[in-house]
């Protein structure tokens, strides 16, 4: 019996090494469905096809390996859109497998059809639509290898229905024909002898490390450099946990939100390593005025974002792992002492700190971080409880801190707790949350409950939308427009419990740890609702358009 | 400043609608764009004509070579090339002017290649700089139609 479009998906994913696929069936995915219920691979339904593609984003970070969804063609596939953007922008591993009208009917504005490879085109890695199943297989191989290699990102593979119908009988190839696909890859050896000369003759160095350290399995290779250099660390929100925050030489986060003491010592270096990160502007404010006595060493495995936004003089393309075993014998072993012993003034004057009145958000966060001894995997959601999360948790391991930073996607921290729940059974996974943020995904409970992932939410809620109420009161004179919930927000417990998980709401400092106990030793998903201080704000803050050592803060 | 671009791509569908949306997306600006197939059918070549400061260029070519469906990318205002430009005119030919105009089209050594009682049609290829001036010195007789095909172009000597 030959084997049909179907069974050549389904045997593909498993050749692939795939645990789960997330996702909701439809029509033109029946033919699918009915196969991958006999498959190795575990399929994962959610409520929302959002819910589903943040969730194999989460399972991605959390695990390292592909994340897996698909949706149904038309108003499913489009409801993926959001997840596909938020894993583009934070080059996540992800292959995408759309529903498709059959192919005679494509262009035809069928029911249910959507332009899904138009609709993607810029923010997928690549997509493909598969038109004929002699394809197919090769599209998989390919779009798995895409996701995974390189810059990793999302790939869409759009699925017509009648090809997943057709019968043939096809080889799984073994290498993808991907003729325009080349890997960057041990990074040029005289650029990889200048940047270490040029760390050596450095005064005030400082290693500047993104989400690439994490994507390349690095962390060990930038702790080595860190230490043997006498390098103080900073790292990116997509960078948490790269480098361990409990070292002395870790300078925390850096930018808008970042710590003031990474922020001052970036400003005064006079040489930034960048590893794995692209100089957005949220680390970088005002860019004619960012580190003007610094050179830069850049090493990326992407080009595009080598001399994009500010001027390189050492750029080493590759992967950084592979370039930092080799440059590292070439450092010179160094004490730096004046240096070091300003980054640690700076880092004495200017701690984080928060008033310690009533109930405070940040000292939620602290209170997860010591019950969980700093061993949890955070997830987050965007904006206030955001920021918090990545200020007042002390982040020691790589995949740890998975949270939406390029494109900032509110609703992306519970289904993503979800994926890092399968990712890492066992493992203690909290999603820190605001109440806006939790609603957008609030029917995902289902999942959690519905496959048993005792998944814990933190709500830090203050009954508003917590980052624009911040600018509003900062910048348009407390003008609250369109960012009050607290009129309508539902008892959150009562949400919980009715979708069969548990909840406890909490108004006292003094409840605050036993609960997160209580949360912790349940085995069911489990919702906390902190009241805290309503117009709390984040601080420090690099206003929008200053240099990033001009910062604004409110400290104890 | 203008530069050339020549990129190969697979000559698959929807790899145009990939490139003229990154262009798109990232405000960069296209001239003229020129694609057909080459001397291997699985591969087309496109010409691209756009301008920007020499970070804009370096940042065009960079995301063009980040494409998956795009081979190789060459920025040829650096090297020695040769650029084509196809242009068909349809120009107005007032009674007793059409000599004129026939004279004009020899000087550039371009062909007419329709004629009827008020218009004929010249066709003429070369480079960009001279397709403009024939278009210059026909614009005062009025051009009814213009179709231009934007530049090919090719490096010269050996293939590198």
């Amino acid at each position: 019996m030959s084997q049909i479009g179907a069974d050549i998906l389904v045997d593909a994913l498993e050749r692939e090494g795939v645990e789960y696929i997330f996702g909701i069936p439809g029509a033109v995915l029946l033919p699918i469905f009915d196969r991958l219920a006999s498959s190795k691979v575990r399929f994962i339904l959610t409520r929302h096809e959002q819910g589903a593609g943040h969730a194999a984003d989460g399972y991605a970070r959390a695990s390292g390996k592909v994340g897996v969804c698909i949706a149904t063609s038309g108003p499913g596939a489009t409801n993926l859109v959001t997840a596909i953007a938020t894993a583009n922008f934070d080059s996540i591993p992800m292959v995408a497998f759309t529903g498709q009208v059959k192919t005679p009917l494509i262009g035809n504005d069928a029911f249910q059809e959507a332009d899904m490879t138009g609709i993607t085109r810029s923010i997928t890695k690549h997509n493909f639509l598969v038109k004929n199943v002699c394809e197919l297989a090769g599209t998989i191989k390919a779009a798995f290898h895409l996701a995974r290699t390189g810059r990793p990102g999302p790939v869409l593979v759009d699925l017509p229905m009648d090809v997943s119908m057709a019968e043939y009988d096809c080889e799984y190839p073994a290498r993808p024909n991907l003729p325009g696909y080349k890997l960057n890859g041990r990074g040029n050896s005289r650029q990889i002898k200048m940047a270490a000369d040029a760390i050596n003759s450095s005064k005030r160095p400082v290693l500047y490390a993104g989400g690439g350290v994490i994507s390349s399995d690095a962390a060990a290779e930038v702790y080595e450099l860190a230490v043997k250099g006498g390098i103080p660390v900073t790292t990116t929100l997509m960078g948490l946990g790269a480098f361990p925050e409990t070292h002395e030489l870790s300078l925390k986060m850096l930018g808008m939100h970042g710590t003031a003491y990474a922020n001052y010592a970036i400003m005064e270096s006079d040489l930034i390593i960048a590893v794995g990160a692209r100089f957005d502007d949220r680390i970088t404010g005002r860019l004619d005025a960012f580190a003007p006595e610094a050179r830069v060493i850049h090493i990326d495995i992407d080009p595009t974002s080598i001399s994009k936004n500010i001027r390189v003089d050492v750029p080493v393309v590759g992967d950084a792992k592979g370039i930092l075993q080799a440059m590292i014998p070439q450092v010179a072993e160094a004490d730096r002492p004046e240096w070091l012993a300003r980054v640690a003034e700076w880092k004495q004057r200017h701690p984080l700190a928060y008033k310690q009145e009533g109930l405070r958000p940040q000292y939620v966060v602290e209170q997860i971080y010591e019950a969980t001894g700093g061993k949890a995997v955070i997830t987050t959601e965007v904006g206030q409880n955001q920021m918090w999360a990545a200020q007042f948790y002390k982040y020691t391991q790589p995949r740890q801190f998975i949270s939406s930073g390029g494109l900032g996607t509110m609703g992306y921290g519970f289904p993503a707790a979800i994926g890092a729940q399968m990712a890492r059974p066992g493992e203690v996974v909290f999603d820190i949350a605001g109440d806006g943020s939790f609603q957008m995904n609030i029917q995902e409970l289902a999942t959690a409950v519905g496959y048993e992932l005792p998944v814990n939410v933190a709500i830090l809620n203050n009954g508003h939308l917590g980052m624009v109420r911040q600018w509003q009161e900062l910048f348009y004179g407390r003008r609250y427009s369109g960012s009050i919930l607290e009129d309508a927000n539902p008892d959150f417990v009562g949400v919980a419990e009715a979708y069969g998980a548990e909840g406890l709401r909490v108004t006292n400092p003094g409840d605050v740890r036993p609960a997160i106990e209580q949360a912790i030793a349940s085995p069911k998903p489990y919702v906390l609702d902190f009241v805290v201080e309503p117009e709390e704000n984040v601080f420090p803050m690099v206003p929008a358009g200053s240099a990033i050592n001009k910062m604004i803060g409110g400290m104890a | 400043m203008r530069h050339v671009i020549s990129v190969t791509v697979e000559n698959k569908p929807g790899v145009l609608a990939h490139i003229s949306g990154l262009f798109a997306a990232r405000g960069y600006s296209i001239d003229s764009l020129a694609v057909g197939e080459t001397e291997d059918p699985a591969v087309s070549r496109m010409t691209i004509v756009t301008r920007g400061d020499d970070q804009i260029i370096e940042q065009i070519t960079k995301q063009l070579r980040k494409l998956i469906s795009t081979l190789k990318v060459q920025d040829l205002s650096e090297l020695d090339y040769i650029e084509r430009d196809l242009v068909l005119i349809k120009v107005n030919v007032p009674a007793g002017k059409r000599s004129e105009v026939i004279e004009i089209v020899n000087i550039f050594r371009g062909k007419i290649v329709d004629v009827s009682l008020r218009e004929i049609v010249i066709e003429l290829s070369g480079q960009e700089t001279k397709v403009q001036a024939l278009i210059d010195l026909l614009k005062p007789y009025g051009i009814k139609e213009m179709a231009r095909t934007g530049s090919i172009a090719m490096t010269r000597g050996a293939k590198k």
